[in-house]
Protein backbone atom coordinates (compact mmCIF):
# COMPACT_ATOMS: atom_id res chain seq x y z
CA UNK A 1 0.00 0.00 0.00
CA UNK A 2 2.66 2.31 0.81
CA UNK A 3 4.04 1.28 -2.58
CA UNK A 4 2.35 4.54 -5.02
CA UNK A 5 3.29 6.84 -2.55
CA UNK A 6 6.75 5.23 -1.76
CA UNK A 7 7.25 5.30 -5.78
CA UNK A 8 5.80 8.56 -6.83
CA UNK A 9 7.71 10.40 -3.90
CA UNK A 10 11.55 8.77 -4.64
CA UNK A 11 10.97 9.49 -8.89
CA UNK A 12 9.51 13.18 -8.30
CA UNK A 13 11.54 14.39 -5.04
CA UNK A 14 14.61 12.05 -4.13
CA UNK A 15 15.89 11.56 -7.63
CA UNK A 16 15.57 15.38 -8.68
CA UNK A 17 17.55 16.60 -5.49
CA UNK A 18 19.94 14.44 -6.23
CA UNK A 19 19.90 15.58 -9.55
CA UNK A 20 20.69 18.79 -8.62
CA UNK A 21 23.75 17.98 -6.70
CA UNK A 22 24.63 15.86 -9.88
CA UNK A 23 24.62 18.61 -11.81
CA UNK A 24 26.26 20.75 -10.27
CA UNK A 25 29.94 19.06 -11.50
CA UNK A 26 28.80 19.37 -14.78
CA UNK A 27 29.91 21.86 -17.47
CA UNK A 28 26.95 24.59 -19.02
CA UNK A 29 26.24 23.38 -22.32
CA UNK A 30 26.00 26.07 -25.07
CA UNK A 31 22.85 25.42 -25.89
CA UNK A 32 21.67 26.07 -22.25
CA UNK A 33 21.70 22.45 -22.03
CA UNK A 34 23.81 20.00 -19.30
CA UNK A 35 27.30 19.23 -20.76
CA UNK A 36 28.16 15.69 -20.63
CA UNK A 37 32.19 16.06 -19.08
CA UNK A 38 32.40 16.33 -15.05
CA UNK A 39 34.13 19.70 -14.07
CA UNK A 40 34.73 21.79 -10.70
CA UNK A 41 34.21 24.80 -12.70
CA UNK A 42 30.89 25.72 -11.29
CA UNK A 43 31.96 25.44 -7.49
CA UNK A 44 35.08 27.26 -8.36
CA UNK A 45 32.93 30.55 -9.76
CA UNK A 46 30.39 30.09 -6.92
CA UNK A 47 33.17 31.25 -4.29
CA UNK A 48 34.42 34.12 -5.96
CA UNK A 49 33.09 37.25 -3.90
CA UNK A 50 30.14 38.28 -5.22
CA UNK A 51 28.18 34.91 -4.09
CA UNK A 52 29.54 34.86 -0.68
CA UNK A 53 27.89 38.39 0.15
CA UNK A 54 24.73 37.31 -0.99
CA UNK A 55 24.54 34.37 0.82
CA UNK A 56 25.28 36.67 3.94
CA UNK A 57 22.69 39.03 3.16
CA UNK A 58 20.01 35.69 2.82
CA UNK A 59 21.46 34.34 6.22
CA UNK A 60 21.13 37.48 8.08
CA UNK A 61 17.98 38.50 7.09
CA UNK A 62 15.93 34.84 7.59
CA UNK A 63 17.88 35.19 11.19
CA UNK A 64 16.48 38.71 11.40
CA UNK A 65 13.18 37.51 10.13
CA UNK A 66 13.42 34.74 12.49
CA UNK A 67 14.34 36.80 15.83
CA UNK A 68 11.58 39.21 15.02
CA UNK A 69 8.54 36.80 14.47
CA UNK A 70 9.44 35.19 17.76
CA UNK A 71 9.69 37.89 19.89
CA UNK A 72 6.16 38.98 18.40
CA UNK A 73 4.52 35.34 18.34
CA UNK A 74 5.33 35.09 22.00
CA UNK A 75 3.30 37.75 23.51
CA UNK A 76 0.41 36.62 20.77
CA UNK A 77 0.43 32.73 22.04
CA UNK A 78 0.13 33.68 25.69
CA UNK A 79 -2.50 35.63 25.01
CA UNK A 80 -4.59 33.51 22.95
CA UNK A 81 -3.56 30.74 25.05
CA UNK A 82 -5.12 32.63 28.49
CA UNK A 83 -8.31 33.00 26.26
CA UNK A 84 -11.31 31.07 26.49
CA UNK A 85 -12.02 28.15 24.27
CA UNK A 86 -14.35 29.32 22.36
CA UNK A 87 -12.41 32.20 21.52
CA UNK A 88 -9.08 30.71 21.22
CA UNK A 89 -10.27 28.78 17.96
CA UNK A 90 -11.47 32.10 16.97
CA UNK A 91 -8.03 33.66 17.33
CA UNK A 92 -5.99 30.69 16.13
CA UNK A 93 -8.24 30.49 12.73
CA UNK A 94 -7.96 34.59 12.27
CA UNK A 95 -4.34 34.09 12.59
CA UNK A 96 -3.81 31.36 10.29
CA UNK A 97 -6.32 32.80 7.29
CA UNK A 98 -4.20 34.78 5.92
CA UNK A 99 -1.63 32.12 5.17
CA UNK A 100 -3.95 30.13 2.90
CA UNK A 101 -4.32 33.04 1.04
CA UNK A 102 -2.19 33.69 -2.16
CA UNK A 103 1.34 34.24 -1.00
CA UNK A 104 1.70 36.73 -4.18
CA UNK A 105 -1.13 38.39 -3.82
CA UNK A 106 -0.16 39.54 -0.20
CA UNK A 107 3.28 40.59 -1.44
CA UNK A 108 1.54 42.69 -4.06
CA UNK A 109 -0.81 43.82 -1.37
CA UNK A 110 2.61 45.48 0.43
CA UNK A 111 3.95 46.71 -2.66
CA UNK A 112 0.69 48.76 -3.00
CA UNK A 113 1.16 50.12 0.53
CA UNK A 114 5.19 50.99 0.06
CA UNK A 115 4.44 52.35 -3.19
CA UNK A 116 5.78 55.80 -3.62
CA UNK A 117 2.12 56.78 -4.01
CA UNK A 118 0.54 54.50 -1.56
CA UNK A 119 -1.25 54.30 1.46
CA UNK A 120 1.54 54.03 3.89
CA UNK A 121 3.87 56.53 2.19
CA UNK A 122 0.46 58.97 2.45
CA UNK A 123 0.34 58.15 6.30
CA UNK A 124 3.64 58.41 6.77
CA UNK A 125 4.32 62.01 5.21
CA UNK A 126 0.84 63.28 7.27
CA UNK A 127 2.86 61.88 10.33
CA UNK A 128 5.95 64.39 9.00
CA UNK A 129 8.01 60.69 9.64
CA UNK A 130 8.52 60.42 5.75
CA UNK A 131 9.83 62.97 3.36
CA UNK A 132 8.67 62.89 -0.18
CA UNK A 133 11.58 61.20 -1.11
CA UNK A 134 11.67 58.45 1.47
CA UNK A 135 11.72 55.47 -0.76
CA UNK A 136 9.73 52.50 1.04
CA UNK A 137 10.28 49.73 -1.68
CA UNK A 138 13.57 48.32 -3.19
CA UNK A 139 15.27 47.51 0.46
CA UNK A 140 16.45 45.54 2.58
CA UNK A 141 14.15 47.05 4.81
CA UNK A 142 10.95 46.29 2.83
CA UNK A 143 12.19 42.36 2.53
CA UNK A 144 12.45 42.34 6.17
CA UNK A 145 9.52 44.04 6.62
CA UNK A 146 7.03 42.12 3.98
CA UNK A 147 8.94 38.33 5.61
CA UNK A 148 7.95 38.77 9.01
CA UNK A 149 4.39 39.74 7.40
CA UNK A 150 4.53 36.66 5.56
CA UNK A 151 5.79 33.99 7.99
CA UNK A 152 4.57 35.34 11.23
CA UNK A 153 1.30 32.80 11.65
CA UNK A 154 3.79 29.95 10.92
CA UNK A 155 5.96 31.39 14.29
CA UNK A 156 2.44 31.99 15.79
CA UNK A 157 1.23 28.77 15.33
CA UNK A 158 3.74 26.11 16.55
CA UNK A 159 4.29 28.82 19.91
CA UNK A 160 0.22 28.77 20.54
CA UNK A 161 0.80 25.06 20.50
CA UNK A 162 2.96 24.63 23.47
CA UNK A 163 1.37 27.61 25.24
CA UNK A 164 -2.02 25.94 25.43
CA UNK A 165 -0.09 22.73 26.65
CA UNK A 166 1.36 25.23 28.84
CA UNK A 167 0.37 25.30 32.63
CA UNK A 168 -0.41 28.23 33.95
CA UNK A 169 -0.62 28.01 37.54
CA UNK A 170 3.24 27.77 37.23
CA UNK A 171 3.28 31.39 36.41
CA UNK A 172 0.31 32.59 39.23
CA UNK A 173 3.10 30.41 41.51
CA UNK A 174 6.06 32.83 40.50
CA UNK A 175 4.15 35.83 40.66
CA UNK A 176 3.05 35.02 44.40
CA UNK A 177 6.59 33.93 45.07
CA UNK A 178 7.56 37.96 43.80
CA UNK A 179 8.61 37.43 40.66
CA UNK A 180 7.43 40.50 38.26
CA UNK A 181 5.07 39.44 35.39
CA UNK A 182 7.86 40.16 32.60
CA UNK A 183 10.49 38.24 34.90
CA UNK A 184 8.06 35.28 35.38
CA UNK A 185 7.31 35.30 31.62
CA UNK A 186 10.95 35.15 30.63
CA UNK A 187 12.15 32.62 33.44
CA UNK A 188 9.08 30.38 33.50
CA UNK A 189 6.91 30.65 30.52
CA UNK A 190 9.56 30.61 27.57
CA UNK A 191 11.33 27.88 29.13
CA UNK A 192 8.48 25.99 29.51
CA UNK A 193 7.60 26.09 26.25
CA UNK A 194 10.75 26.60 24.21
CA UNK A 195 10.29 23.58 21.80
CA UNK A 196 7.73 25.70 20.48
CA UNK A 197 10.31 28.30 19.98
CA UNK A 198 12.75 26.29 18.36
CA UNK A 199 10.06 24.91 15.86
CA UNK A 200 8.88 28.41 15.18
CA UNK A 201 12.35 29.49 14.66
CA UNK A 202 12.97 26.94 12.24
CA UNK A 203 9.59 27.20 10.43
CA UNK A 204 10.64 30.91 9.45
CA UNK A 205 13.87 30.63 9.07
CA UNK A 206 13.47 27.90 6.04
CA UNK A 207 11.58 29.62 4.14
CA UNK A 208 12.73 32.76 4.23
CA UNK A 209 16.36 31.15 3.52
CA UNK A 210 14.40 29.84 -0.17
CA UNK A 211 12.26 33.12 -0.69
CA UNK A 212 11.99 34.39 -4.17
CA UNK A 213 8.88 36.19 -4.43
CA UNK A 214 9.38 39.01 -1.81
CA UNK A 215 13.19 40.36 -2.79
CA UNK A 216 11.98 40.20 -6.22
CA UNK A 217 8.52 42.37 -5.68
CA UNK A 218 9.81 44.14 -2.66
CA UNK A 219 13.82 44.05 -2.68
CA UNK A 220 15.74 46.24 -5.31
CA UNK A 221 18.63 46.04 -7.03
CA UNK A 222 21.61 45.93 -3.91
CA UNK A 223 18.96 43.19 -1.71
CA UNK A 224 18.88 40.54 -4.02
CA UNK A 225 18.94 36.87 -2.12
CA UNK A 226 19.79 33.46 -3.18
CA UNK A 227 16.74 32.79 -4.51
CA UNK A 228 17.02 35.59 -7.12
CA UNK A 229 19.86 34.45 -8.13
CA UNK A 230 18.91 30.88 -8.55
CA UNK A 231 16.27 32.25 -10.84
CA UNK A 232 18.58 34.67 -12.76
CA UNK A 233 20.93 31.57 -13.46
CA UNK A 234 17.81 29.52 -14.46
CA UNK A 235 15.92 31.53 -16.44
CA UNK A 236 17.48 35.41 -18.33
CA UNK A 237 21.42 33.21 -18.17
CA UNK A 238 20.01 29.49 -18.60
CA UNK A 239 23.13 28.14 -16.64
CA UNK A 240 21.51 25.09 -14.97
CA UNK A 241 24.92 23.86 -13.61
CA UNK A 242 25.11 27.40 -11.77
CA UNK A 243 21.59 27.58 -10.71
CA UNK A 244 21.91 23.83 -9.20
CA UNK A 245 25.31 24.38 -7.08
CA UNK A 246 23.20 27.66 -5.65
CA UNK A 247 20.28 25.37 -4.55
CA UNK A 248 22.67 23.01 -3.26
CA UNK A 249 24.63 25.68 -1.27
CA UNK A 250 20.57 27.05 -0.59
CA UNK A 251 19.70 23.40 0.66
CA UNK A 252 23.49 23.37 3.39
CA UNK A 253 21.92 26.62 4.63
CA UNK A 254 18.25 24.74 5.17
CA UNK A 255 19.77 21.24 6.65
CA UNK A 256 22.49 22.33 8.58
CA UNK A 257 20.24 24.22 11.09
CA UNK A 258 18.01 21.57 10.75
CA UNK A 259 20.27 18.78 12.31
CA UNK A 260 21.44 21.00 14.86
CA UNK A 261 17.83 21.55 16.09
CA UNK A 262 17.52 17.45 15.35
CA UNK A 263 20.11 16.80 17.58
CA UNK A 264 18.99 19.91 20.02
CA UNK A 265 15.74 18.08 20.43
CA UNK A 266 17.30 14.64 21.09
CA UNK A 267 19.75 15.98 23.72
CA UNK A 268 16.58 17.34 25.62
CA UNK A 269 14.54 14.45 25.56
CA UNK A 270 17.38 11.94 26.78
CA UNK A 271 17.81 14.65 29.80
CA UNK A 272 14.41 14.93 30.59
CA UNK A 273 14.03 11.36 30.37
CA UNK A 274 17.16 11.26 32.73
CA UNK A 275 15.60 13.51 35.21
CA UNK A 276 11.93 11.82 34.91
CA UNK A 277 13.86 8.25 35.88
CA UNK A 278 15.78 10.00 38.62
CA UNK A 279 12.24 11.88 39.76
CA UNK A 280 10.96 8.60 39.72
CA UNK A 281 14.02 6.87 41.76
CA UNK A 282 13.85 9.35 44.43
CA UNK A 283 10.23 9.20 44.93
CA UNK A 284 11.14 5.13 45.48
CA UNK A 285 14.20 6.05 47.73
CA UNK A 286 11.64 8.35 49.66
CA UNK A 287 9.40 5.99 49.81
CA UNK A 288 11.07 2.97 51.03
CA UNK A 289 12.07 5.49 53.77
CA UNK B 1 -4.08 38.47 40.19
CA UNK B 2 -4.16 41.59 37.72
CA UNK B 3 -2.92 40.07 34.44
CA UNK B 4 -0.59 42.34 32.78
CA UNK B 5 -2.46 44.02 29.17
CA UNK B 6 0.30 44.09 27.36
CA UNK B 7 0.28 40.07 25.59
CA UNK B 8 -3.02 40.88 24.39
CA UNK B 9 -1.80 44.54 22.99
CA UNK B 10 0.61 43.05 20.81
CA UNK B 11 -2.55 40.38 19.74
CA UNK B 12 -4.31 43.02 18.65
CA UNK B 13 -1.81 44.91 17.10
CA UNK B 14 -0.33 42.07 15.29
CA UNK B 15 -3.64 40.65 13.71
CA UNK B 16 -4.28 44.50 12.53
CA UNK B 17 -0.99 43.83 11.01
CA UNK B 18 -1.61 41.02 9.60
CA UNK B 19 -5.19 41.98 7.67
CA UNK B 20 -4.40 45.51 7.02
CA UNK B 21 -2.61 44.88 3.99
CA UNK B 22 -5.87 42.47 2.52
CA UNK B 23 -8.20 44.93 3.44
CA UNK B 24 -6.41 48.22 1.54
CA UNK B 25 -6.09 45.93 -1.43
CA UNK B 26 -9.71 44.72 -1.46
CA UNK B 27 -10.90 48.35 -0.78
CA UNK B 28 -8.90 49.75 -3.81
CA UNK B 29 -10.21 47.52 -5.95
CA UNK B 30 -13.19 49.67 -5.47
CA UNK B 31 -10.97 52.77 -5.84
CA UNK B 32 -11.43 55.42 -8.92
CA UNK B 33 -7.37 56.44 -8.24
CA UNK B 34 -5.15 54.14 -10.21
CA UNK B 35 -2.63 53.93 -7.15
CA UNK B 36 -5.23 53.78 -3.89
CA UNK B 37 -3.19 56.52 -1.72
CA UNK B 38 -6.23 58.04 -1.97
CA UNK B 39 -10.23 57.28 -1.64
CA UNK B 40 -11.61 59.04 -4.88
CA UNK B 41 -14.93 57.53 -5.00
CA UNK B 42 -16.26 54.21 -5.73
CA UNK B 43 -15.87 51.98 -9.05
CA UNK B 44 -16.61 48.78 -10.16
CA UNK B 45 -14.88 49.38 -13.64
CA UNK B 46 -11.66 47.67 -12.65
CA UNK B 47 -14.12 44.50 -12.23
CA UNK B 48 -15.73 45.15 -15.60
CA UNK B 49 -11.87 45.77 -17.39
CA UNK B 50 -10.71 42.07 -15.70
CA UNK B 51 -14.13 40.17 -16.85
CA UNK B 52 -13.17 41.18 -20.81
CA UNK B 53 -9.83 40.09 -19.79
CA UNK B 54 -8.95 37.02 -22.13
CA UNK B 55 -6.03 35.63 -20.76
CA UNK B 56 -7.31 35.17 -17.37
CA UNK B 57 -10.15 33.53 -17.96
CA UNK B 58 -7.44 31.22 -19.70
CA UNK B 59 -5.50 30.91 -16.78
CA UNK B 60 -8.10 30.78 -14.60
CA UNK B 61 -9.33 27.45 -16.36
CA UNK B 62 -5.80 26.19 -16.14
CA UNK B 63 -5.88 27.04 -12.41
CA UNK B 64 -8.61 24.56 -12.43
CA UNK B 65 -7.60 21.71 -14.34
CA UNK B 66 -4.61 21.36 -12.78
CA UNK B 67 -6.12 22.03 -9.15
CA UNK B 68 -8.58 19.18 -9.56
CA UNK B 69 -5.89 17.33 -11.13
CA UNK B 70 -3.84 17.45 -8.47
CA UNK B 71 -6.64 17.07 -5.70
CA UNK B 72 -7.73 13.73 -7.42
CA UNK B 73 -4.11 12.34 -7.56
CA UNK B 74 -2.37 13.10 -4.17
CA UNK B 75 -6.08 12.53 -2.58
CA UNK B 76 -5.54 8.58 -3.83
CA UNK B 77 -1.51 8.74 -3.03
CA UNK B 78 -2.16 10.32 0.06
CA UNK B 79 -4.89 8.38 1.69
CA UNK B 80 -3.14 5.23 0.74
CA UNK B 81 0.58 6.57 2.39
CA UNK B 82 -1.42 7.57 5.45
CA UNK B 83 -3.01 3.84 5.43
CA UNK B 84 0.62 2.30 5.14
CA UNK B 85 1.92 4.55 7.71
CA UNK B 86 -0.66 3.83 10.13
CA UNK B 87 -0.64 -0.10 9.70
CA UNK B 88 3.12 -0.77 9.74
CA UNK B 89 5.66 0.63 11.53
CA UNK B 90 9.13 -0.78 10.13
CA UNK B 91 11.87 0.25 8.65
CA UNK B 92 10.12 1.20 5.32
CA UNK B 93 7.50 3.20 6.74
CA UNK B 94 10.11 5.36 8.69
CA UNK B 95 11.62 6.33 5.31
CA UNK B 96 8.39 6.45 3.90
CA UNK B 97 7.34 9.12 6.58
CA UNK B 98 10.34 11.09 5.64
CA UNK B 99 9.58 10.76 2.40
CA UNK B 100 6.14 12.57 2.78
CA UNK B 101 7.58 15.27 5.82
CA UNK B 102 10.77 16.73 3.87
CA UNK B 103 9.05 18.41 1.46
CA UNK B 104 6.48 20.27 3.83
CA UNK B 105 9.84 21.60 5.33
CA UNK B 106 12.62 22.53 2.76
CA UNK B 107 11.83 25.71 0.45
CA UNK B 108 9.24 25.79 -2.53
CA UNK B 109 12.68 26.98 -4.60
CA UNK B 110 14.66 24.04 -4.08
CA UNK B 111 11.63 22.07 -5.73
CA UNK B 112 10.78 24.06 -8.52
CA UNK B 113 14.42 24.05 -9.72
CA UNK B 114 14.94 19.99 -9.10
CA UNK B 115 12.26 19.39 -10.83
CA UNK B 116 12.68 21.46 -13.74
CA UNK B 117 16.05 20.27 -13.73
CA UNK B 118 15.14 16.73 -13.73
CA UNK B 119 12.58 17.03 -16.74
CA UNK B 120 15.13 18.89 -18.58
CA UNK B 121 17.51 16.30 -18.39
CA UNK B 122 14.80 13.63 -19.16
CA UNK B 123 14.09 16.05 -22.35
CA UNK B 124 10.58 16.32 -21.60
CA UNK B 125 8.70 19.74 -22.18
CA UNK B 126 7.37 21.35 -19.52
CA UNK B 127 3.74 22.90 -19.62
CA UNK B 128 0.27 21.75 -17.95
CA UNK B 129 1.68 18.12 -17.51
CA UNK B 130 4.78 19.13 -15.72
CA UNK B 131 2.65 21.65 -13.03
CA UNK B 132 0.38 18.74 -12.94
CA UNK B 133 2.79 16.19 -11.81
CA UNK B 134 5.08 18.86 -9.91
CA UNK B 135 1.77 19.98 -8.01
CA UNK B 136 0.61 16.59 -7.57
CA UNK B 137 3.79 15.87 -5.64
CA UNK B 138 3.93 18.24 -2.88
CA UNK B 139 0.00 18.40 -2.34
CA UNK B 140 0.99 14.38 -1.54
CA UNK B 141 2.48 15.42 1.79
CA UNK B 142 -0.34 17.69 3.00
CA UNK B 143 -3.04 15.12 2.26
CA UNK B 144 -1.09 12.32 4.00
CA UNK B 145 -0.86 14.69 6.99
CA UNK B 146 -4.57 15.37 7.24
CA UNK B 147 -5.72 11.77 6.69
CA UNK B 148 -2.91 10.34 9.12
CA UNK B 149 -4.28 12.76 12.39
CA UNK B 150 -7.77 11.81 11.33
CA UNK B 151 -6.30 7.68 11.05
CA UNK B 152 -5.57 8.56 14.58
CA UNK B 153 -9.01 9.45 15.97
CA UNK B 154 -9.98 5.58 14.30
CA UNK B 155 -11.00 2.68 16.09
CA UNK B 156 -9.11 -0.01 15.22
CA UNK B 157 -11.22 -2.63 16.56
CA UNK B 158 -14.35 -1.47 14.23
CA UNK B 159 -12.42 -2.82 11.06
CA UNK B 160 -11.72 -6.09 13.75
CA UNK B 161 -15.44 -6.63 14.02
CA UNK B 162 -16.12 -6.34 10.13
CA UNK B 163 -13.77 -9.03 9.83
CA UNK B 164 -15.16 -11.41 12.56
CA UNK B 165 -18.78 -10.26 11.17
CA UNK B 166 -16.73 -12.07 7.90
CA UNK B 167 -16.01 -9.43 5.55
CA UNK B 168 -12.43 -9.90 3.98
CA UNK B 169 -9.76 -7.02 3.82
CA UNK B 170 -11.07 -4.99 0.97
CA UNK B 171 -14.96 -5.08 1.94
CA UNK B 172 -14.09 -4.02 5.65
CA UNK B 173 -12.03 -1.27 3.98
CA UNK B 174 -14.81 -0.31 1.48
CA UNK B 175 -18.15 -0.65 3.96
CA UNK B 176 -16.11 0.34 7.16
CA UNK B 177 -12.89 2.10 6.99
CA UNK B 178 -13.60 4.55 4.07
CA UNK B 179 -16.55 6.01 4.65
CA UNK B 180 -15.15 6.76 8.43
CA UNK B 181 -12.07 8.23 6.91
CA UNK B 182 -14.44 10.20 4.19
CA UNK B 183 -14.35 13.35 6.20
CA UNK B 184 -10.67 13.57 6.47
CA UNK B 185 -9.76 12.96 2.79
CA UNK B 186 -12.16 15.33 1.74
CA UNK B 187 -11.09 18.03 3.51
CA UNK B 188 -7.36 16.93 2.47
CA UNK B 189 -8.28 17.53 -1.08
CA UNK B 190 -9.56 20.82 -0.28
CA UNK B 191 -6.10 21.69 1.12
CA UNK B 192 -4.51 20.44 -1.36
CA UNK B 193 -6.89 22.10 -4.11
CA UNK B 194 -6.31 25.41 -2.36
CA UNK B 195 -2.77 24.86 -2.02
CA UNK B 196 -2.61 24.18 -5.80
CA UNK B 197 -4.31 27.38 -7.30
CA UNK B 198 -2.72 29.35 -5.17
CA UNK B 199 0.85 27.87 -5.65
CA UNK B 200 3.62 30.15 -7.87
CA UNK B 201 7.26 29.36 -6.95
CA UNK B 202 6.96 25.87 -8.05
CA UNK B 203 4.50 26.50 -11.06
CA UNK B 204 7.00 29.29 -12.20
CA UNK B 205 9.56 27.00 -12.55
CA UNK B 206 7.79 24.12 -13.94
CA UNK B 207 5.63 25.64 -16.33
CA UNK B 208 5.87 25.97 -20.11
CA UNK B 209 5.03 28.81 -22.56
CA UNK B 210 1.74 28.87 -23.27
CA UNK B 211 0.71 27.21 -19.48
CA UNK B 212 -0.01 30.14 -17.26
CA UNK B 213 -2.19 29.62 -14.21
CA UNK B 214 -3.72 32.37 -11.89
CA UNK B 215 -1.25 33.00 -10.03
CA UNK B 216 1.68 33.29 -13.00
CA UNK B 217 -0.88 35.72 -14.68
CA UNK B 218 -0.65 38.13 -11.41
CA UNK B 219 3.17 37.69 -11.32
CA UNK B 220 3.31 38.77 -14.84
CA UNK B 221 1.02 41.34 -14.15
CA UNK B 222 2.44 42.81 -11.31
CA UNK B 223 5.93 42.58 -13.00
CA UNK B 224 5.29 44.04 -16.62
CA UNK B 225 1.65 45.60 -17.05
CA UNK B 226 0.31 49.06 -15.69
CA UNK B 227 -2.74 47.85 -15.31
CA UNK B 228 -2.39 48.32 -11.62
CA UNK B 229 -6.11 48.54 -10.25
CA UNK B 230 -7.35 45.32 -12.42
CA UNK B 231 -4.27 43.34 -10.38
CA UNK B 232 -6.58 43.96 -7.20
CA UNK B 233 -9.26 43.14 -8.69
CA UNK B 234 -7.77 39.64 -9.66
CA UNK B 235 -6.12 39.10 -6.22
CA UNK B 236 -9.36 40.44 -4.22
CA UNK B 237 -11.30 37.66 -6.13
CA UNK B 238 -8.39 35.17 -5.77
CA UNK B 239 -8.56 35.94 -1.98
CA UNK B 240 -12.40 35.57 -1.55
CA UNK B 241 -12.04 32.14 -3.68
CA UNK B 242 -9.12 30.67 -1.02
CA UNK B 243 -10.90 31.90 2.04
CA UNK B 244 -14.33 29.77 0.71
CA UNK B 245 -12.14 26.69 0.09
CA UNK B 246 -10.56 27.37 3.46
CA UNK B 247 -13.71 27.97 5.44
CA UNK B 248 -15.54 24.86 3.93
CA UNK B 249 -12.43 22.67 4.70
CA UNK B 250 -12.52 24.01 8.14
CA UNK B 251 -16.46 23.52 8.33
CA UNK B 252 -16.03 19.89 7.47
CA UNK B 253 -13.16 18.64 10.27
CA UNK B 254 -15.59 21.05 12.83
CA UNK B 255 -18.64 18.88 11.27
CA UNK B 256 -16.77 15.72 11.46
CA UNK B 257 -15.73 16.79 15.05
CA UNK B 258 -19.02 17.22 16.65
CA UNK B 259 -20.52 14.19 15.41
CA UNK B 260 -17.58 12.53 17.26
CA UNK B 261 -18.76 14.58 20.32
Amino acid sequence: MSAPSVLWLTVFFVVPTLLVVAISFHPAAPDGGIGKAWTLDTWRHISNPNYPAIVWRTLWISAATAASCVVLALPCAFAIARMQKKWRAIMAGLIMLPFWTSFVVRVFAWRLLLHPEGFLKHLLMTLHIAEPNTQLLYNSGAILLVSIYSFLPFAIMPIYAAAEKFDFSLLEAARDLGAKSFFAFRKVFIPGIRRGVVSATLMVFIPSVGSYVIPDLVGGKNSELIGNKIYQRTFPDRNLPHASALSAVMAIGVLVPLGFVALFLRRQDRCEAMRLADAGGTKQRGGAA
Amino acid sequence: MKRNPFPLVVLIVVVVFLYLPIAVLTANSFNTSRFGGTWEGFTLKWYYQLLLDNQVWIAFANSLLIAAGATLSSCVLGTTAALALHRWNTRLQVFHYSLIYTPLVIPEILMGISLLLSFTAVGIDCGLHTILIAHTTFCVSYVTMTVLSRLQDFDDSLIEAARDLGANAWISFIKVQFPLLLPGIVSGGLLAFTLSIDDFVITFFVAGPGSSTLPLMVYSMIKHSPKLPVINCLSSVMLLLTCLLVLASRALQNFRGNKAA
